[in-house]
Formats: C-alpha cells, structure tokens, sequence
C-alpha cells in the first residue's frame, strides 16, 4: 500500500516537474499554459473569490446526488420487486443514458431557469443511472438459499428487503455512489456552462473569456479536489455502513 | 406425519415428477437420495413454495398446506449466517419474521445458546468464529422457528470432514433430543446411511421412488459396518443402472 502510493506521488511529482521545466525552458505564455506553481498559487490566493462559487457548485451536487438516491433506491426496490416493471422500464432507463447531456443542459436553462434546480437536475440525471443499476443488480445478486431460507420463515417482502437484500446490495450500491459522485461534477458544471450566475462553472467561463488561464487551470483543481473529497467522503460512509464486510 | 400425495410438475410438458407420494412419520428422518438431475430439487422446490405444483396435495399433522414453508424450518449445507448480524441477531431472524415476542425469544436463544457452547458468542460476527461454531448457531436458529417438521437441502455436501462430522451429529441431536421429523435431499449415498432411518432410492425423471430402506441402529453410523457398505454398494448400483439407463 506503502509503495503504491509512494509511486503515485512519484509521478506526479515527475509529470509536475516536467510541465514546471518545459514552461519555464519554453517560456510558454502563461495565457496559453501557466506553470503548475502559478495554478497553486492562483488556487491558493484567490481563494476568497473561488470558495463561494467552489460552495454553490457542491451544494448542486450534493442536491444532486439527493435527488437521484430519492429516485434510484425507490426505482431499484420497485423494479426487483416487479420483474414485469424492470422489463418496461429499461429501455427508456439505458435510452436516458444514451442521450448526451449537453444536449439537455440548454433546455434545463429553459424550462428550470438560471437557477440551481437546472444545475441540481443534471447532476441527478448523471448519477442515478448507476446508482440504479448497481442497486437492482445487488438485489438479485443475493443467493437463493438465503431467499429460501426467509420464505421459509415467513418474512414478507419488505422485511427481506430490509433484513436481507438492503444489507445484501449495499456494497454494489457504494459502488455505483462511487462512479456516481465522481461524474456528479460533470452535470453540474455543464449546467452551470450553460447558463448560471454562480459556481465554479460560471467562474470557468468568465476567467475563460478574460484569457485568464492560471484562474481557469485553478478551478479545474477546486472541481478536482472536490471529487476527491466526495469519493473518499463515499468511501469513509461505506466502510462505516458495511463494517461487517471490511472486518471480515 | 407428513403427507404427500399426487404431486406433479411439468416443465416444458416434460413431467418431472407426476403423482408423487410420500409419507413421512412423526419424529423420523426421512432422506430422499437419488442420482443428480433425478428432479430433487424441483421436489424441494415445491414443497418450499419456492415453484408452485401442478398438482397433489400435502398435508402436515392431518391438515392441508399450500406448501411447507408455512409448518417447516430449513437447513442448508451453508450455514446461512447474515454476515452484518451477531451470532445472537441471526438466531433471532425466525422470531423477527413470524412476529413472535422478542424478548421471549431472546431468552430461549440465550439457554439454546448455552447449550450447545455458543455462551460468550452471542455479540460475535459470524466470520469471528469457527465453522463448527457457525452451525451450532444456524442449529439454533433452526430451533428457534419452533416448527417439528425440519427440510434438510444437501446440508453435508460440500463441507471439510470435520464440519461435516460435527454436523452429522447435530442433525442426529436435532432429532434425538428436540425430537423434529427431518426430511432431506441428497446425492450422496454415505450421508444417507449415516444418518436416515427411512432411505427413499430415487428413480430418474419422471421422479418417483424406486425402493424403500428402513435402517436401524445408533447415529450417526460408521462404515465399518460390513452390512452398511454392503448397502451402499447396492444403492450405488442401483443407481448408476438409472444414469447408464438414460444415457442408453
């Protein structure tokens, strides 16, 4: 574990030392490429102006990725509950991912307006299909002995799902939050491109169309940090719900 | 007793079983032995509700039941422990499902724990403790169903010798002292002798029984038993005649 990531620190110390040196040897505009240690300093020094943007963009995500746990768990119980429902349902489920959804960040703006909702719905639309899915194929993953074994005791089916399949899913379902929650950034900044008055999207915009390249670069580090923070925000909440499994 | 009569399943018009009868006496251990393929499953699978029958009838105590998963409790070769419950909350799982009055059920799980050498355990993860340990505690919550009528699906079949030994003698335990009527289905000719008192032979699909076996003496047997492998080897033969039959 040690090495592993004494090796990932080593090459990103290598890929940061080569961007610094080709920047200075170069001398590369910084409108065009900015140094490594300017975008820390950027990140660092503006600070005050990023972090209430950095806070409307999380709050979209967080709301987000509410909102599609609000949908997906109710979804995924449903759908494992009626086979019939998951049968009707996928095709327009795999056809809500097939659409791109830059293509529906323009309408969000139309019918949701500039504020957060548009924002909040994107990020939702991104994650719960994984969330969903994972969900429902953690249900049926549980052995049919153990499904035997609560027939037999006379459970009903939400006493199962309670005492067997939710515990049973939950590593499957931390997996989707974890696909989920790293691409809930994507939806959120996409609709803050579109049409926002705050967040780190809107800033991106703005500090893009001012050549400030050293502020743009210092988002995308906010935006990357904060992906960080939620995976291992999801991580830390899953070993504490399936103690059981990390004990074992 | 346990009654069944006339039961039928049909797959694919294809009869698996077609008028099945069996009788099962009070306080017996009944094991339904026949070569892999024959339909077991599907008969276990029906007498749990697991698959609906075609037709025929069973009958528990003199009254009809839609099927035995309303008067029986199940053991499998696995101990069907829930990982993310104490030893004492998997014991408790009949009690929690069929309603019954928890606290009462708590000091009944308590006296069977300390009777069977699980005291101090009880807070314990299944994964904490040894695989001798975790039958006891699966014996426990088999007992805890309070029902007389025990369904036993291949329960010795793929463990290591010495779980297997020391499952044997709780199966003969389950019978001798809590004086339940054990009904199994196996391929596995050695667990039948060693533990049936009434040896149904199985023939290949449509199922039916071929022969009938009463077997006396102290259990769990031992092979060395000149008139016991005497037995098996007839048994053997008899039912590789079947599997040589059908690929005949």
């Amino acid at each position: 574990m040690l090495r592993a990531n004494l090796l990932a620190l080593g090459i990103l110390l290598l890929l940061l030392g080569l961007w610094e040196g080709s920047c200075r040897i170069v001398e590369v505009p910084i409108f065009i490429l900015p140094p490594p240690s300017l975008i820390a300093r950027t990140a660092l020094l503006q600070a005050p102006l990023i972090l209430p943007h950095a806070l409307t963009t999380a709050l979209e995500i967080i709301c987000g990725i509410g909102l599609a746990l609000a949908v997906a768990i109710p979804l995924a119980m449903s759908m494992f509950a009626y086979p019939w429902l998951e049968r009707a349902l996928s095709p327009f489920l795999v056809a809500s991912q097939a659409i791109p959804v830059f293509a529906l960040a323009p309408l969000l703006v139309v019918w949701l307006g500039y504020g957060m909702a548009g924002k909040v719905l994107m990020a939702a639309i991104i994650i719960f299909f994984p969330i969903t899915v994972s969900l429902l194929e953690g249900f049926k993953g549980c052995d049919r002995e153990y499904r035997v074994l609560f027939r037999l005791m006379g459970a009903g089916f939400w006493q199962t799902m309670r005492l067997l399949y939710w515990p049973w899913a939950l590593p499957h379902f931390f997996a989707g939050l974890r696909v989920g929650v790293t691409v809930a950034t994507i939806g959120a900044v996409i609709g803050e491109w579109v049409g926002a008055q705050k967040g780190l999207g809107y800033l991106m915009i703005q500090a893009n169309a001012r050549l400030k390249v050293d502020l743009v670069f210092a988002l995308i580090l906010w935006l990357s940090l904060m992906g960080l923070l939620l995976w291992f925000g999801v991580g830390w909440l899953e070993k504490k719900s399936i103690r059981w499994k990390y004990k074992q | 007793m346990l009654s069944v009569s006339g039961l039928t399943k049909v797959f694919d018009q294809q009869p698996v079983f077609s008028g099945f009868d069996l009788t099962v006496t009070r306080n017996r251990f009944a094991v339904l032995i026949g070569p892999s393929g024959c339909g077991k499953s599907t008969f276990f699978d029906v007498l749990t509700g697991v698959t609906p029958a075609d037709a025929g009838a069973l009958r528990w105590q003199g009254e009809e039941v839609c099927h035995l998963g309303e008067v029986a409790a199940y053991m499998h070769q696995k101990d069907l422990l829930l990982p993310w419950f104490s030893l004492l909350e998997n014991s408790l799982l009949p009690a929690r499902t069929g309603g019954g009055d928890l606290h009462q059920a708590r000091s009944r799980a308590l006296q069977l724990f300390s009777r069977l050498g699980l005291s101090g355990y009880e807070q314990h993860l299944p994964h904490q403790v040894s695989g001798g340990m975790r039958q006891r505690c699966a014996l426990v919550r088999t007992l805890m169903f309070n029902r007389d009528l025990i369904l036993l699906d291949e329960p010795l079949s793929a463990l290591d010798a010495i779980t297997r030994k020391s499952l044997q003698s709780l199966l003969v335990l389950l019978q001798s002292e809590f004086d339940r009527t054990l009904v199994m289905i196996t391929h596995d000719v050695d667990e039948a002798l060693l533990l049936a008192d009434d040896l149904y032979l199985l023939s290949v699909k449509p199922m039916a029984i071929r022969d009938k076996i009463v077997l006396h003496g102290d259990k769990p047997r031992r092979f060395d038993n000149p008139e016991l492998l005497a037995m098996k080897e007839t048994i053997l033969q008899q039912l590789q005649g079947d599997i040589e039959h059908v690929a005949g």
